[in-house]
């Protein structure tokens, strides 16, 4: 196999979402040859950016994306020929499939042309430019993915009612680095050794030192992006912590599980090769298996209450929507809500870009179903827009805030 | 010991005192003009003079920041209402509260839900605020006026902006204010029932509170009236939130901490900011020396004699006129508010003329604007000429090789690309209008100044409020944060002129600053501010020209114009001809056609008359428009013709099939295979007011496109017409036309059934199709079976796949006629020598509600309009930049490269509000047409019925076109 062009590049500038996942990809993917830099830059010109070479209507997600590449871009000191940057493509119906056209155009209108733009994606879009995505990676990636969702859903567990502030983020951090060792030395990887790695994981973080405390049960659904870009919501984590909530955020892994169960349900739906369906199905398989790695290992810690198991949550998405709905979050969005408030967090808030097209569908369209299903759910959606102010936003949080209270007195 | 609740909004600060028996003690309120932290300071100060230690709690949303600073307990506001609520009122079930940005509304009984606006400020106190400026009456005397109505013009109220171009146009017909302010009220009310209940009916025992129900009797009414109930106005309806704040428990404080704290708080300057204007006066002086060299001259008219030029521009909002000698020399200039009085007042300015300068011999005249046609036949002026020509013909005598053009006014912008002497490209604001001169305006007298002196406030201003470019809404809620952060008044007004800026550039012309190109000349009346004007050339980094008549371009261009034609005789009315004319303005009904348009008809002495309101041709020339050369009103009759197509012997039923959204293309095939299975098809027709009003309740997203809201109001009416079942499927995936890669339909084209299924609760008794169906799928017949076995055992697949082959057959009949059609429109107008319009968009754009008929207009215009589809079927695929998966964009596409090789075919994109799609596709479109120097034109279009900004486009479009075949 000749040698990916891509591993030339002296920097590979990738846009962060979310920060856990992000650095043990960064981590997996350097130890690979390629030399991946997660950008973290976050000030206010970054959407000036954006504002300023990507058309205003396109959905926010985009604005910001661009504006961080273009701000990292203009203040880094990246050479042009010998820089990159790479976005994923899942080849969807939503327009956010759009984003590398918008991308590359951006940077020719910035005078950025000579830095080339990678595509990362499995529907073999862009076969000139991407990241030769090998078997080998794949693995890798999936194995820091269930690592990085658990870090991440526990973290959640425990950061509020920490002893020591900070503790937690450092068990955290401590993990993600020996974690990304060990995948690159190609441990971690099987099922038996994720047992032991989550186990272990689970069971660090519980004993960090805790304070008994009454929090707001708050979840965060939404589109992909703001949901979990601190950078795309305004810090809404960080907000509703200081508020007083234990947040919890849908894994990263629910969104896989999603795009897989997707194209076998297509295949029942409108017809298909049932060869295809039989090999989907085997990784889709495959995948639950590393999920109910991950419950099990929650499970195994008293202090912790693990996610609903994906199909159960399909199950849920059933009784509001049809599994057709396939396009962004499509009915998954819909389904997390539910399950959320089966888990005991029925105050929501359901992030999305200003006028995002599924979300009218799968967000603010199926709320009116969900509370005939699960009355108590108390659902604020919060659009994210670049003129959508941090204040009216906090202050819509707040409105949803209160009525928690009020319930739970 | 008392306790202190204290409510900043965005417009007003409230106080109320109580004691511990929760009895109010004190209570007011005042405007804040935005300066919060002063105002509040003010409040706290007096009142520690008498209790110097108390409960305080905060609430409000502007509060909420300073609440924090001081660690006062603050109470978000809605839930502190709700509290208030609860305490002081016998089980109310509904409050509906209007602030000055807010709206809300709060369902207390049978399970608690709140709703407040999300990001649109239509419907609030600022939007009747707005309105009142508009109809140049106090706020406070919206509710008088309306007292004394008689009739009621319904207003778009989502948006201040929209509701403008709906009451703009009626002002200028000369509507009374009385009228109008109840029409506000009701656009109001309509606007907060229609955006908050979301499908939760607002019954039983409703309150009313806030500033503007408060206040307005009127409007209270309008609520009582759209909702058939009688609801109440309670004791303090003001004081709701500040009453609400005080009674959870709060701690025990010094009031003198907290106004130490707040005078701390003053000093924090947090908020972003951006590079100032100008850094120094000697930087400023430089500016203005530099400035001062493009004039023209002015010369005494006193001194003159001998023939003038006369050009007028009767914008909508203002009037000017100008008249300049042989030398193109000033004699006079005049610039007033139009107020609907342009007719009056030209006359007096001729009478005047005419007797005061007898010497003076107008030999040529010219109108441009709004009211060209108005002014053509009330004073017989000799010329005609479209706005943009006007504005080229005067911005070329400035600088000969202009390559652009930007001229914002009052209301609108306006920016024409010029290329080797002809109008190349014309950017308008059409949905939008926050880049405009009324913007600052509005900004400048909400804070209490003169826009004038309010924008210099902003030349020497250090640290510029970073508001970015967006919507005058949403620049609301960024100024009320900013205030909050403690910024300035004058770094707010900086602020403000770039945002200006921003919008213009990148809402408006959504351009990189270097592709405008070098000779750039800058006007309309905003760009005296010389604020906006230094923002404009930082951002473009580049020196501009400012005409000393900035604001006169127009009617000096239709002056310069009228003299390069000079006619034989002038026709412009005389001063004998002037006194004797006589004008009468009778408002009535058009019965043309069902639409039964509102015309306002002026007629004339001289037998001349004007006609406006109409939205065809029908009334002017008693003929129905040339449907000869309109491919949307040929499709209209055929997909029509489908209502009476149905067999008598049908054995299963009725089932209904709603006419929207995709269904505008696939009615052909669903009404087909539906009657050859023994069904009778039951479609809805066009869509109307009454339909979409009837489905607004039931709307969860406020921002998803019109031609989606109106998919409520078809589902109910088809329910209405008791059908045994509603066909309306999922389609993910559309038919596959092989002009893209994949062939999906928008989201929220492939799911808005399901949004319906959940939504609108009067489905769940009738068999509700919504499946998910693959047309284009290899096994589309047995899979459709297996769901239509569900709901009709008996069918069978035989009998389907017949249906089917049925169906398809008429799909690509009804294709083929459209396709003859098209090739008929394009022989004759190619023998009568008419421009061929493509008017493109998405099928639903065929509903004459949602395009307004932008189609009759451009037949009225003098050109012949083809549809996207059929020339789609002419073309194949192309390459594109961006993924070209959709069915519908892929014809866009393709209907793009086709016109590339005709030379009397161009592009209009119809583009629906909220398309987040049409983000990617009007781009790409662009660039296409581009590739060979075609003109790009699209037209955003929303519930709006003015046509006034397309029709200029059109005009504006044609007579380019025109020009550059003339240079051919």
């Amino acid at each position: 196999m000749a040698k990916d062009k891509s591993k030339n590049f002296k920097n590979i500038l990738v846009p962060n979402m979310a920060p856990i996942h992000f650095e043990i990809f960064r981590n997996i993917l350097r130890h690979m040859g390629y030399q991946v830099v997660v950008l973290t830059n976050s000030s206010n010109n970054l959407i000036q950016e954006g504002l300023r070479y990507v058309h205003n209507d396109t959905c926010y997600p985009a604005l910001v994306v661009i504006g961080q590449v273009l701000d990292a871009l203009k203040n880094g000191n990246y050479d042009q020929e010998t820089t990159a940057v790479v976005l994923t493509q899942t080849g969807g119906g939503c327009r956010a499939s759009n984003y590398l056209k918008l991308l590359r155009k951006a940077l020719n209108r910035a005078g950025y042309e000579k830095v080339t733009v990678l595509s990362m994606n499995l529907a073999s879009l862009e076969k000139d430019n991407h990241i030769h995505v090998t078997f080998k990676m794949i693995h890798r990636m999936v194995a820091g993915l269930v690592y990085g969702d658990l870090l991440m859903f526990l973290g959640n567990q425990v950061r509020p009612y920490e002893k020591e502030k900070g503790k937690t983020d450092q068990v955290i951090k401590k993990w993600v680095d020996k974690l990304s060792d060990e995948i690159n030395h190609g441990h971690a990887l099987s099922i038996r050794s994720m047992k032991k790695y989550t186990k272990q994981i689970s069971h660090d973080l519980a004993s960090v030192e805790t304070i008994k405390k009454d929090t707001i049960k708050v979840g965060v659904v939404g589109e992909i992006f703001v949901k979990y870009s601190a950078v795309g919501n305004n810090n809404l984590e960080q907000f509703l912590l200081d508020e007083g909530c234990e947040v919890r955020v849908p894994g990263i892994m629910g969104f896989v599980l999603y795009s897989i169960s997707a194209r076998m349900d297509a295949i029942e739906l409108y017809g298909g090769s049932s060869f295809k369906h039989f090999i989907i199905k085997f990784l889709y398989n495959y995948v639950l298996k590393m999920e109910n790695v991950m419950i099990k290992a929650i499970e195994e810690e008293k202090k912790f209450a693990p996610m609903l198991p994906f199909t159960h949550t399909k199950e849920i998405a059933k009784k509001i929507i049809g599994l057709g709905a396939i396009m962004g979050e499509g009915w998954l969005l819909t389904a997390e809500m539910a399950a959320l408030c089966e888990e005991g967090f029925p105050n929501i808030v359901c992030t999305q870009p200003f006028g995002c097209l599924p979300n009218h569908i799968v967000g603010k369209g199926m709320i009116r179903k969900i509370k005939e299903l699960e009355p108590n759910a108390n659902i604020v959606p919060i659009d994210y827009d670049p003129s959508a102010t941090k204040v009216n936003q906090e202050n819509r949080i707040k409105l949803m805030l209160s009525v928690a209270r009020n319930d739970t007195k | 010991m008392v306790k202190i609740g204290l409510d900043i909004g965005s417009t007003t600060i409230k106080y109320v005192v109580m004691n511990e028996q929760n009895e109010i003690i004190e209570k007011n309120y005042m405007r804040h003009m935005s300066l919060i932290t002063n105002k509040t300071i003010e409040i706290l100060s007096n009142l520690e003079k008498k209790y110097p230690t108390c409960q305080l709690s905060i609430s409000g949303s502007a509060g909420m920041g300073l609440a924090k600073y001081c660690d006062v307990n603050f109470v978000q506001e809605v839930y502190s209402e709700k509290l208030a609520a609860d305490n002081l009122l016998d089980n109310p079930d509904v409050i509906i509260e209007l602030g000055g940005e807010d709206a809300k509304i709060i369902f207390l009984s049978s399970g608690l839900e709140v709703r407040m606006n999300g990001s649109c400020a239509g419907g609030t106190g600022a939007f009747i605020d707005q309105m009142a400026l508009l109809l140049h009456i106090d706020g406070t005397e919206v509710n008088e006026y309306a007292k004394r109505y008689e009739k009621v013009y319904s207003i778009a109220s989502r948006c201040g902006v929209f509701a403008k171009s709906d009451i703009q146009p009626l002002i200028n017909q000369g509507a009374k204010k009385e009228d109008l302010a109840k029409s506000i009220f009701y656009a109001v009310a309509n606007q907060t029932i229609g955006g908050l209940s979301q499908g939760r009916e607002i019954k039983g025992k409703v309150v009313y509170l806030g500033g503007p129900l408060t206040f307005n009797s009127e409007l209270r009414k309008c609520f009582d009236d759209t909702l058939s109930i009688q609801g109440i106005c309670p004791e303090n309806s003001l004081y709701y939130v500040a009453i609400g704040s005080v009674l959870l428990e709060s701690k025990t404080i010094n009031l003198s901490d907290v106004i130490e704290r707040l005078k701390d708080y003053q000093h924090t300057s947090k908020y972003q900011y951006i590079d100032n204007l100008f850094s120094n006066k000697d930087e400023y002086n430089e500016f203005q020396i530099r400035h001062s060299k493009h004039v023209v001259p002015q010369i005494s008219i006193d001194d003159y004699q001998g023939k003038a030029y006369l050009g007028i521009d009767a914008g909508s909002t203002t009037l000017k006129i100008v008249l300049i000698d042989e030398n193109n020399n000033l004699l006079y200039t005049d610039y007033q508010p139009n107020n609907g009085q342009a007719i009056p007042f030209v006359c007096n300015f001729l009478k005047d003329l005419y007797i005061k300068y007898p010497n003076i011999q107008i030999v040529s005249s010219a109108v441009t604007g709004y009211g060209e046609e108005l002014l053509k036949a009330a004073i017989n002026v000799d010329w005609g000429v479209v706005e943009t020509i006007a504005h080229y013909t005067s911005a070329s005598y400035f600088m000969k090789d202009v390559d652009f053009i930007i001229d914002i006014g009052g209301q609108d912008i306006k920016c024409f690309k010029i290329k080797n002497g002809y109008i190349d490209n014309i950017f308008l604001n059409e949905a939008c209008s926050s880049g405009c001169g009324s913007f600052l305006q509005t900004f400048a007298n909400a804070l209490g100044y003169e826009m004038a002196d309010f924008a210099k406030l902003g030349l020497f201003a250090d640290k510029p409020v970073d508001l970015g470019s967006r919507c005058t809404v949403f620049m609301n809620s960024l100024v009320k944060q900013a205030q909050k952060d403690g910024a300035s008044i004058e770094n707010i007004s900086a602020g403000l002129s770039i945002s200006v800026v921003k919008n213009a550039l990148y809402k408006v012309i959504r351009t990189t600053p270097d592709q405008l190109g070098k000779n750039i000349v800058v006007q309309g009346g905003t760009f005296y501010n010389d604020a906006v004007l230094r923002a404009f050339e930082k951002e473009l980094g580049l020196n501009v020209v400012r005409p000393n008549i900035a604001g006169l371009m127009g009617a000096y261009g239709a002056a310069l114009y009228s003299k390069k034609h000079v006619p034989t005789k002038s026709t412009l009315r005389n001063l004998q001809e002037i006194e004797q004319m006589k004008m009468e303005i009778v408002d009535t009904h058009c019965n043309g056609c069902t639409n039964h348009c509102l015309l306002t008809i002026h007629r004339f002495e001289n037998g001349q008359r004007y006609i406006q309101g109409n939205r065809c041709d029908k009334p002017i020339t008693n003929k129905a428009s040339n449907d000869e050369f309109n491919i949307f009103q040929y499709k209209r009759k055929l997909l029509m013709s489908y209502q009476n197509k149905n067999d008598n012997n049908y054995k299963r039923g009725s089932i209904g099939i709603p006419l929207v959204l995709n269904m505008y293309d696939l009615l052909p095939f669903w009404h087909t295979l539906f009657t050859n299975l023994g069904f009778k098809v039951i479609t809805t027709g066009f869509s109307t007011q009454d339909i979409y009003i009837k489905g607004q309740k039931t709307i969860p997203s406020d921002t998803v496109c019109y031609p989606a809201k109106l998919v409520h109001g078809h589902i109910e009416s088809l329910v209405e017409k008791n059908v045994d079942a509603i066909f309306y499927p999922s389609m993910t995936y559309n038919l596959d036309e092989h002009l893209g890669d994949n062939h999906y339909n928008c989201p929220v084209v492939a799911y808005y059934p399901e949004v319906i299924q959940v939504n609108v609760k009067e489905i769940r008794n009738i068999k509700y199709i919504n499946d998910y169906i693959g047309i284009s799928e290899k096994q589309f017949p047995k899979k459709f079976l297996k769901i239509l076995n569900k709901y009709f055992p008996d069918i069978t697949l035989k009998e389907l796949k017949n249906a089917i082959e049925e169906g398809k057959k008429e799909y690509l009949n009804y294709h083929h006629l459209v396709d003859l059609e098209v090739d008929n429109i394009i022989r004759k107008s190619r023998e009568q020598g008419k421009q061929i319009i493509v008017l493109a968009g998405r099928p639903y754009h065929l509903d004459p509600k949602v395009d307004h008929e932008i189609d009759k207009l451009i037949v009225n215009l003098g050109a012949a309009v083809v549809c996207e589809d059929s020339i789609a079927r002419r073309s194949k695929k192309n390459p594109t930049t961006v993924i070209n998966q959709w069915t519908y964009h892929a014809r866009l596409y393709a209907a793009a490269y086709y016109c590339l090789n005709q030379d009397d075919m161009n592009l209009i994109q119809l583009v629906s509000f909220g398309c987040g799609l049409d983000a990617v596709t009007t781009d790409e479109v662009k660039d296409i047409l581009e590739k060979k120097d075609k003109i790009y034109t699209q037209i955003k279009i929303d519930e709006i019925t003015n046509l006034g900004a397309a029709k200029i486009r059109l005009r504006s479009l044609l007579s380019a076109i025109g020009e550059r075949n003339g240079e051919r």
